[in-house]
């Protein structure tokens, strides 16, 4: 299950996509969410589509890996959706039983819902598929940069953000391994109800925080021996730097919206 | 003065209670001089809690001096301006290989010093492929260090030190961790570090075979230092080492075996050719 | 009592990119009051060879017998064998978690459903087998040294009363004095409580000095099963698996290539001495 989420993995790949800059990839990601969620009519849809679909061919990313990701939000999708069928009023009522009813927006809003949340997955996950973790929070410090003026610690977060990804493996792998080390002294994860559940977790959890404040510490004194004093005075051995292609870009995801909103205005319909 | 000197270097771990009593006072050094030269391969031994780590996190102004001076490439560690010059001209390379490697790719993590301390990046790029190459590691710069073995994921500790140029570097007990194979890696790297770039290496550790190969062996107990000689002179006192419960290397404690037995085998042997040359002598 | 490992084959991740098969056709008895050493580099099975004696790794294919039972079985209870082939991981230290000590050790008996009183008298007497002294009990176990938390750490497992005691490299991290602490104990626990040892180590010193039996796992395979002596002496071939015999051995073989007619079996001091003294007199 854990392992079907494809959101926040990477897929390695050489394509047009992979080499963007983060900063240009998580600009798009923005505009591409604000389109889908205000695009109006067939043409709008057709739009948005068309971007998803040319962006996927771009990335070298295989539709089936992106799909297994739709798997994990399968669940989420129907129950909106089945929402959005029986409890929209319409003027056109199709069945009623109670309070409900299926109508014909309730029916569009249904097949919209469906599509938004699809279309939001995918796009957000290539995103993720095509940018490493690194260069997601290098983008994020550059592009959020301007913050520091508002005394908001951009550098920090960002470190954080990178120190956590360096240890989420490692921190997994300790845990198995205490988990096991519990279970040859008889300790039982498994079966039991919600409160013996959550007590078997103790042996579990307190050495895992012990051994993580113990990761911390050393990890801190670590980069203090090698100098580090926070983002200030701080180079970078992979600065963050615009090519024609980024631009290109740029205009390309800003036309995209200009269509769909030029869309949305003109030709609304059907709805 | 050496690169790296002490005079009379005492540090106290003190223990408060919470109404801020003093608990107990754990001495961790106790007047401690050390001279050394630049250039060096200096080995300090001693059981855990000896004072060694202790010592070591001085020499990187991670700690500070309860009395004392410690000077390091002839600045006074207590001074606050001298602690970013003190910790680039001597790197440290620590006990656990998972946690003193930040980055998530191999050549960003060796990236990671020269850029606190504000290296233009062509330059990062120069550095960080000389350091990588002296350990061996160039291989492996675009991998996770989660994928590496705990000896490469020193090697790589190595580099992210080396990449700063520091003058010299304390190895605080870095191979404790590792299996056989990982161990030899890394003590090679130290020494090819020491012979080729001239780096003054101070290796800590409570293993006795990894101290057969340097300049001077500096032994402590308790927040002293016992003995200091070569390693000959110091392998020599097999009885005093074996009272201090250190470990002698085999070949040295197996000559001494046969001496005692009333063979006529000289002291401070170190190396298995040396045994058997004294051997084949008696014969 | 015994353990018998019939065709043994374990892998993971199969029928991906990832697919590594750990452990392959292992056959293994092991018999009552045996002091076994497993030896072998990173990465060549042996911490998943142990893992599978006590259950925690299901095998892929193969069975497992424990007393001619099978412990694949559906009614074959895990948490007994559990107890009677107790693990000490790697750096046990890590999975201390209780307020005292005591309390830590109490943990593995009450798991067994043992009543209160056993309880801690399993948990008084595992301390007392590993020595710790007993002003100590009620202290927090994460202020002690490393020796010390791995003694707790081992009297916790004790305490479960096992017959058969698995030690995954447990003097990793120690110093000299601690690393003699420790297998001193383990070799007393044997002589004195009866148990069988499996002892997991890099340190071929140390084997030579406390086993007499040791398994040699490359690649997944159980690559010589003997004494001591009799796996030595096949020295260039662990040494072409990135393994080594005892120093002594090699000592011993060069000596006898000058002429000197010494015994090549001899892998400890204490026999190398007395083996070089005969000749030479």
């Amino acid at each position: 299950m854990i392992r079907d989420i494809t959101i926040g993995q990477y897929y390695p790949a050489d394509s047009p996509l992979h080499k963007l800059d983060p900063r240009v990839k998580l600009f798009a990601t923005v505009i591409y969410v604000i389109a889908l969620f205000c695009f109006k009519g067939i043409v709008g849809l057709a739009l948005i589509t068309g971007f998803l679909y040319a962006v996927i061919k771009i990335s070298k990313v295989p539709f089936k890996f992106m799909t297994k990701g739709l798997k994990a939000i399968v669940v989420l999708v129907i129950i909106t959706s089945v929402f959005n069928l029986f409890a929209t009023p319409g003027d056109i009522v199709f069945w009623k039983w109670g309070s409900l009813q299926i109508t014909d927006t309730g029916i569009i809003n249904a097949v919209l819902m469906t599509i938004r949340l699809v279309y939001l997955i995918l796009g957000t996950s290539l995103m993720t598929l095509t940018t490493t973790p690194n260069q997601l929070t290098n983008g994020l410090e550059t592009a959020l940069a301007p913050l520091n003026k508002f005394n908001v610690p951009v550098h920090s977060i960002a470190m954080m953000m990178s120190i956590a990804l360096r240890f989420i493996p490692i921190l997994i792998e300790e845990t198995d391994k205490i988990m096991k080390a519990q279970m040859a002294r008889g300790a039982d994860f498994e079966n039991g109800n919600m409160i013996q559940k959550a007590k078997a977790m103790v042996p579990l959890l307190v050495p895992l925080f012990v051994s993580a404040f113990r990761r911390a510490e050393d990890l801190a004194m670590a980069m203090e021996a090698r100098c580090y004093n926070g983002g200030e005075g701080r180079t970078k051995m992979k600065p963050l730097k615009y090519e024609s292609r980024d631009h290109k870009a740029y205009a390309i995801v800003i036309g995209f919206l200009v269509l769909v909103i030029i869309a949305a205005n003109v030709v609304p319909f059907p709805q | 003065m050496g690169i790296i000197k002490t005079k009379g270097l005492v540090h106290d771990f003190i223990r408060r209670d919470e109404e801020d009593n003093v608990e107990s006072i754990t001495t961790a050094l106790d007047h401690v001089d050390l001279d050394v030269k630049e250039g060096q391969f200096i080995a300090i031994l001693g059981h855990n809690g000896s004072g060694k780590s202790t010592l070591a996190k001085h020499i990187n102004a991670l700690l500070s001096a309860t009395e004392g001076t410690i000077w390091v490439d002839g600045m006074d560690v207590s001074e606050e301006e001298n602690v970013i010059p003190v910790r680039k001209s001597a790197g440290m390379v620590f006990q656990n290989p998972d946690n003193q490697i930040i980055a998530n790719i191999v050549e960003e993590d060796v990236a990671f010093g020269p850029e606190n301390i504000g290296v233009p990046t062509e330059e990062i790029w120069e550095r960080v492929e000389k350091s990588l190459g002296a350990v061996r590691m160039t291989k492996y710069r675009n991998h996770s260090p989660n994928k590496l073995s705990g000896g490469q994921k020193q090697r790589v500790a190595i580099a992210g030190v080396m990449a700063m140029e520091p003058k010299c570097i304390v190895f605080d007990e870095p191979t404790a961790m590792l299996d056989p194979n990982g161990r030899k890696d890394v003590l090679k790297a130290a020494h090819e570090l020491n012979e080729t770039k001239g780096v003054t290496v101070l290796l800590i550790t409570h293993y006795m075979e990894e101290v057969v190969d340097a300049d001077y062996v500096y032994v402590m107990e308790n927040g002293k230092i016992i003995m200091d000689g070569t390693p000959r002179e110091i392998f020599s006192r097999v009885e005093e080492l074996k009272a201090h419960r250190l470990d002698v290397p085999q070949m040295t404690l197996l000559a001494h075996e046969l001496r005692q037995a009333g063979l006529p085998i000289p002291q401070g042997i170190l190396t298995r050719e040396e045994l058997i040359e004294a051997i084949m002598k008696v014969k | 009592m015994s353990i018998i490992l019939d065709k043994v084959n374990y892998s993971y991740s199969e029928g991906t990119a990832y697919h590594v098969q750990a452990l392959k056709d292992i056959n293994l008895k092991i018999e009552d009051g045996e002091f076994i050493g497993i030896i072998g580099h990173t990465g060549s099975g042996k911490s998943t060879l142990i893992q599978h004696m006590n259950g925690l790794i299901k095998a892929t294919s193969g069975g497992i017998y424990f007393n001619g039972q099978d412990i694949y079985d559906e009614d074959f209870s895990m948490k007994e064998l559990r107890s009677r082939v107790g693990l000490v991981f790697q750096y046990p230290e890590h999975q201390l978690f209780e307020t005292t000590i005591f309390d830590d050790v109490c943990f593995g008996p009450k798991n067994l459903g043992l009543d209160k009183k056993t309880v801690e008298l399993r948990a008084f007497e595992a301390l007392r087998n590993v020595g710790f002294p007993h002003e100590l009990f009620y202290q927090p176990p994460f202020d002690l040294s490393g020796g010390q938390k791995r003694r707790v750490a081992i009297a916790g497992v004790l305490a479960m009363k096992p017959e058969v005691l698995i030690l995954d490299e447990p003097t990793a991290g120690l110093d000299p004095a601690g690393r003699d602490e420790i297998l001193g104990l383990i070799s007393q626990m044997h002589k004195e409580l009866g148990i069988t040892i499996i002892l997991v180590s890099h340190s071929m010193e140390d084997v030579a000095k406390y086993v007499d039996r040791i398994i040699v796992m490359n690649q997944g395979s159980v690559m010589y099963d003997g004494a001591p002596k009799d796996v030595f002496r096949q020295y260039k071939d662990l040494e072409a698996v990135g393994l080594a015999a005892p120093q002594v051995t090699y000592l011993m073989h060069e000596l006898h290539a000058q002429g000197l007619p010494v015994d090549l079996d001899a892998t400890t001091i204490e026999e190398a001495k007395r083996s070089i003294l005969e000749v030479l007199k």
